[in-house]
């Protein structure tokens, strides 16, 4: 009755399908995982010079704004499956489908929260910069950018925890991670390889989620400390938070 | 070229549009689920976010709940109750998953509306005596109205974009013409389903935003107030 018998009774929780398919387990979480990263990676490098294109000059936004977050936006509304079988046609069944379509889906969180982060940094502070002979992408990297990097890190975590589980969907292609198990679960009805794997990818959202929190933390030690300043910070991350609250499907 | 050519001649090709398994069949299968989800909802999800937004109450409640339903996967959540005893009662394990997903981002959305209405203004309302039912009626819900209908907009679109996963648990809608078509490794017709899905989410979202303009009370009680003006 004992050991064996979760298997061959089907069960929702098996120990034994964890210890007899322990590789297939840890090689589909590690193509979750390097999956999720590429394209959150790849997501931020491409959001942020859009996210500096639709700034403009002086605190006015440019005439690029309206179009990149319009485009962004129409991506977002664009199904996953349907978004994984467009792009299949220009990459074949590969990875690259799934990182892709990712990469598109995580530009409007980013460009968002990065735009709301770089607006949200005080006239005072930029102008003191300049007063002070700082060029403009001194001025970035030195005083703009650590200003906006809380609401910068608000959205890399809602992009992050929101790629991890459509990175699910790239089981129509084969490259869904932990999807690929849930979806061939679902083919053999082999109840303890979906829930293993789904809470597992759920796991995984939360990990990443608290690895960015502490990340955060750690690159913003002034958030801590309570002055005015941090206000605006909170607040800028707070709108940011708002500008793109909805969950995508995953 | 090649495949968007042969994913047209797919789509204006009459017999792939009827039966059980053609484009109007399905298409009516996905408004269904839909709409149905989304009415479900709403039903759950607005009530409840307006009253703890009256009250002011159940924020964090209301903020986290959006954040814990982004982590969740939908698909694994469909496949898990497909799998389920749930599963063999047909439509039942689609419409609870995309109602499980659709309910968070409603009710945070109409939570923060409420709570961004203007404090001075709810405080002014209270001086004049209003009730708080004629409070909640006449100066709440009218100013939390844009947010409101955000989130609406944003869940149906989110709903209609996610039905299509429903084919990957073998349960109808759209997206089964793109599932068909990958079984039969019949690409244009995996590309002419995406385009439909695709269309269809557009759609939906444009439809909504202008319908979202044309209902909305401030905007017409402006547009009134300068006809009579």
């Amino acid at each position: 009755m004992s050991g064996q018998s979760c298997l061959t009774a089907n069960d929702w929780i098996c120990g034994e399908y964890v210890r007899s398919r322990g590789q297939e387990l840890t090689d589909a979480t590690v193509q979750h995982v390097w999956i999720t990263a590429l394209s959150v990676v790849l997501g931020l490098l491409i959001a942020f010079p859009l996210a500096l294109l639709a700034r403009g000059q002086g605190g006015r936004r440019s005439r690029l704004a309206g179009p990149i977050l319009g485009l962004t936006t129409v991506l977002y509304t664009v199904p996953s499956l349907a978004m994984f079988s467009l792009l299949l046609p220009l990459f074949g069944l590969s990875a690259a489908v799934v990182v892709t379509g990712l990469v598109l889906y995580s530009l409007t969180v980013l460009v968002r929260n990065i735009l709301a982060g770089l607006e949200a940094v005080p006239a005072e502070a930029r102008e003191a910069a300049q007063g002070m002979g700082y060029a403009p992408a001194r001025l970035l990297w030195e005083v703009e950018l650590p200003l906006a990097l809380p609401a910068l890190l608000a959205g890399v975590r809602i992009a992050t925890v929101s790629t991890v589980a459509l990175t699910t969907v790239g089981a129509i292609v084969g490259y869904g991670g932990l999807g690929t198990l849930i979806v061939d679960g679902l083919d053999s009805l082999f109840k303890a390889q979906v829930l293993t794997a789904s809470v597992i990818c759920v796991l995984l959202a939360v990990v990443a989620d608290l690895l960015l929190l502490w990340l955060q933390r750690a690159l913003t030690p002034w958030t801590r400390v309570r002055t005015p300043r941090i206000r605006t910070g909170r607040a800028a991350a707070a709108r940011a938070g708002r500008a793109a609250r909805t969950a995508k499907a995953g | 070229m090649g495949v968007i050519g042969n994913a047209f001649a797919w789509l204006t090709t009459a017999v792939n549009w009827q039966g059980e398994s053609g484009v109007w069949n399905r298409l009516g299968e996905h408004l269904y689920f839909s709409g149905v989800c989304l009415l479900l909802s709403c039903l759950i999800a607005l009530p409840v976010a307006l009253w703890l937004g009256h009250l002011g109450r159940g924020g964090a409640l209301a903020i986290n709940l959006s954040n814990v339903g982004r982590a969740i996967p939908t698909l694994a959540v469909l496949i898990l109750l497909t799998l389920t005893p749930l599963g063999r009662q047909g439509d039942l394990p689609t419409i609870t998953a995309l109602v499980l997903f659709a309910v968070p981002p409603l009710l945070t959305n109409a939570y923060i509306g409420m709570r961004e209405v203007d404090r001075a203004v709810v405080e002014a309302a209270r001086g004049m005596g209003m009730s708080g039912r004629q409070l909640f009626l006449r100066v709440e819900l009218p100013l939390a109205y844009p947010l409101v209908m955000t989130g609406l907009r944003s869940a149906a679109v989110q709903v209609v974009a996610t039905a299509t996963l429903a084919a990957m648990a073998g349960e109808g809608g759209l997206g089964r013409i793109i599932t068909a078509g990958f079984n039969t490794y019949n690409t244009p017709q995996v590309v002419a389903g995406a385009l439909l899905v695709a269309g269809l989410a557009l759609l939906v979202e444009g439809v909504l935003v202008a319908a979202d303009r044309l209902l909305d009370p401030v905007r017409r009680r402006a547009a009134g107030a300068q006809k009579t003006a």
